[in-house]
């Protein structure tokens, strides 16, 4: 179903295409995820999965967040769990797995897993890389970044190296627009990146020692701290302390109490 | 197009987000040093009307791009129960291209939205708080999560929230990456752990949301500086910006600007001011400018005539035929190539396009493949006005605005650059695509290194292990 998707974009070029032959052809992406299952030699029918002990704990906790009568809310983030159990992918029993937990049929978990970009069908590397690649990065130059990965680890975008170190693919927006060109790799957010400091981080992902998180779980390649740009912050000069209440005071006469019995909570 | 005299600057003291640059940390205890927490009880004790009411006097608009009036929105909610409780769920599903301000709330000032929560969701007579927060904010969803801990452990939220005698549950559910999520009902249908698809309204989530109870969506933003706003009162707020405009508001501001920053503003700060104040200026200097997306992507791009005198709030920039959306301002100068910066937003809202209404489905997908070749100039001139045409069958005619935030960035190219696009029609080979291939550009060279050293956190910085190794707990402590 998704090959046959591809085909109109490539007749929308077919002989003509070879006159441009510029950067500004772009090649197609090389990721298509197929909607449905295939097996692979860890990824049938019959292999089994379960969540591990500690996993299980974590289970309940997720499922108590929600109406005991909609356990289904737990799909995604078991899913979540399932994904990191299974070293960053979801093999076919682990959303069938998921099923079971919340008591659903398991074509309502395929539904989400197959929705949801987050969720990888089709085993990935162990450092997964997505490279913003949407109109505020692209013009910070997101492009050239993706190159120089492609280059570096000669891969393709959508593919993983031989080695089973890196997969790259392209994402869509991922919030940290002010700190383009960025990637995500597996949980954290490398910012502000040029093509030397992307290689510079993919050597260190291979001696295993990708550089530490900043403060708040991301890093800017290029010193900042995080959101306050390259020449500094512009406002804020001094910390301003406690604010001021207004005039009247608050002297209300609501007892909060009776809001909650008359809601019958 | 505006005739009002430019305000007064917005002082520091003026400022909602005082850790907006994360120099103090982002626990209880410097949270309650910036004023956070503070006499929250007495304000409830003036009741959710009372609330409501001066969020209305406010007049808060929403943060999240549409500008619906918050104090209003707020009192859509039942006043008395029919037996189902009511939910409040903050959508921090933060993923319109060019968007990164609720990002900085919740690293930075959790505790700003957390308190936050509790009041408006005390305004709405909710029981208890949904935090959608996108799955891939990670390391944010960590922070907050640790932040509600705080505010359970400390009595400010729970069984007897603050000692006022009202019950109030938080909790924090992650996405897993889906821009269309961002849309409230969608965000709903995720919630209960379906596919990400719009529902149609009404009902509308008032009446009947998150499990069939009733809902309010609001953004992280909006909710966040409520408690700011009640406790100095609303005619402090209004005090901002131009009239239906007012307060103050969170810019990020990306591209082609010698320091792209998130910084709060006032309203109605001209858009010129603004770039010229804190980003430095355009890269190269003003007349390099070429083109501006000045509310995140779903909003038309305005031409460097119209920036000279726009000013950042919602009525003037509706005015300008674009938006402010989520005031997320992306700066493009004269190296970009228009129709391919377009083309690109054109594939993400195809990629980002829930397939369940067809003129979006399909049409999403016509605008990029028409674009991808108008690009390299292999389309027809009067393939423009077809474009123009599909991008009309798909605006309006869908469940969720999705289709519209799609259709509104082809129009606008076509509006304000059609000439650009005819001109490569003609001639393709006279298009230096060399030229216009983007190099990476994260603003100038990095000159802040004295201010990084003082706060630490930086690139090769020691981390405080403190700060953020330790906060991955296991999730049974909550």
């Amino acid at each position: 179903m998704f090959g046959l998707r591809r085909l109109p974009r490539a007749l929308a070029r077919p002989s003509g295409v070879a006159r441009a032959g510029g950067p500004g052809v772009r090649p197609l992406s090389n990721f298509h995820p197929l909607a449905q299952h295939v097996n692979t030699g860890d990824n049938t029918k019959e292999t089994t999965f379960d969540f591990s002990p500690d996993n299980h704990l974590r289970a309940e906790h997720i499922l108590g967040k929600y109406p005991a009568n909609y356990k289904m809310s737990g799909i995604i983030p078991l899913l979540d769990l399932a994904q990191r159990q299974s070293g960053g992918w979801l093999p076919l029993a682990a959303m069938d797995k998921v099923a079971k937990y919340v008591g659903c049929a398991p074509m309502r978990v395929y539904e989400v897993a197959t929705f949801y970009t987050m969720f990888n069908r089709e085993q990935v590397g162990t450092y997964f890389i997505q490279l913003c690649g949407t109109t505020p990065c692209m013009v910070c130059g997101s492009e050239a970044i993706k190159k120089s990965i492609e280059d570096h680890l000669g891969i393709k975008e959508g593919e993983t190296s031989k080695d089973g170190l890196f997969t790259l693919r392209e994402v869509e927006c991922l919030g940290a627009c002010a700190n383009a060109p960025m990637i995500q790799m597996n949980d954290d957010y490398y910012e502000c990146l040029t093509p030397d400091s992307m290689v510079a981080l993919l050597e260190a992902c291979k001696k295993g020692e990708p550089h530490a998180m900043g403060r708040w779980g991301s890093l800017p390649m290029n010193g900042q701290v995080s959101c306050e740009g390259p020449a500094g912050k512009t406002s804020l000069a001094s910390a301003p302390g406690p604010q001021p209440v207004r005039a009247e005071g608050f002297a209300g006469d609501v007892d909060p109490a009776s809001v909650k019995a008359h809601m019958g909570y | 197009m505006s005739t009002a005299p430019p305000p007064p600057a917005v002082k520091d003291q003026d400022r909602i987000f005082t850790n907006l640059y994360g120099e103090e940390d982002w626990r209880l205890g410097d949270a309650k040093k910036r004023g956070d927490w503070h006499m929250t009880k007495d304000i409830m004790w003036m009741g959710p009307d009372w609330i409501v009411q001066e969020m209305k006097d406010s007049g808060l608009r929403g943060r999240g791009g549409a500008g619906f009036p918050s104090g209003l929105k707020w009192s859509f909610m039942p006043k008395a129960s029919d037996g189902r409780p009511s939910f409040l769920v903050i959508n921090a599903d933060e993923s319109e291209p060019g968007t990164c301000k609720d990002r900085e709330i919740m690293r930075k000032d959790p505790h700003k939205l957390v308190e936050g929560c509790l009041l408006a969701g005390y305004a709405m007579r909710a029981r208890a708080c949904y935090i959608y927060i996108r799955g891939e904010y990670f390391n944010e969803a960590m922070v907050m999560d640790e932040a509600i801990h705080e505010a359970y452990t400390a009595g400010l939220i729970g069984k007897n929230a603050c000692g006022s005698g009202y019950d109030f549950d938080m909790y924090l559910h992650r996405g897993a990456g889906a821009y269309v999520c961002g849309e409230e009902t969608a965000l709903i249908e995720s919630l209960e752990g379906k596919q990400g698809k719009p529902r149609l309204k009404p009902p509308f989530p008032a009446n009947v949301g998150v499990f069939g109870c009733p809902t309010t969506v609001t953004n992280v933003e909006t909710i966040a500086v409520a408690p700011t706003i009640l406790r100095r009162g609303a005619s402090w707020f209004t005090g901002f910006g131009r009239k239906n405009n007012a307060g103050t508001k969170l810019f990020a501001i990306s591209g082609h600007v010698n320091n792209p920053i998130v910084v709060e503003e006032e309203m109605s700060i001209p858009f010129r001011e603004l770039i010229d104040k804190h980003c430095g200026g355009v890269r190269g200097g003003w007349n390099k400018l070429q083109a501006v997306i000045p509310g995140g992507s779903s909003v038309p791009v305005l031409p460097i005539e119209e920036c000279e005198e726009a000013l950042m709030d919602f009525d003037d920039l509706k005015a300008r035929g674009s938006g402010l959306g989520t005031a997320a301002v992306t700066v493009m100068d004269d190296t970009v190539d228009m129709i391919a910066a377009i083309r690109r937003l054109a594939h993400f809202y195809r990629h980002e396009s829930c397939g369940q209404c067809t003129p979006c489905r399909e049409g999403t997908g016509w605008l990029e493949t028409i674009l991808e070749r108008m690009e390299v100039g292999d389309a027809d001139v009067r393939e423009i006005g077809m474009l123009d045409e599909i991008s009309r069958q798909i605006e309006g005619h869908t469940i969720c605005a999705l289709g519209d935030a799609a259709a509104w960035p082809v129009q606008g190219l076509i509006r304000r650059f059609q000439p650009v696009i005819e001109e490569r029609i003609a001639d393709p080979q006279g298009f230096d695509f060399e030229a216009h291939f983007q190099h990476a550009w994260s603003g100038e060279k990095f000159k802040n290194a004295e201010w990084t050293k003082e706060f630490g956190g930086g690139k090769d910085q020691e981390v405080d292990p403190g700060a953020h190794t330790n906060i991955i707990r296991p999730l049974l402590e909550n």
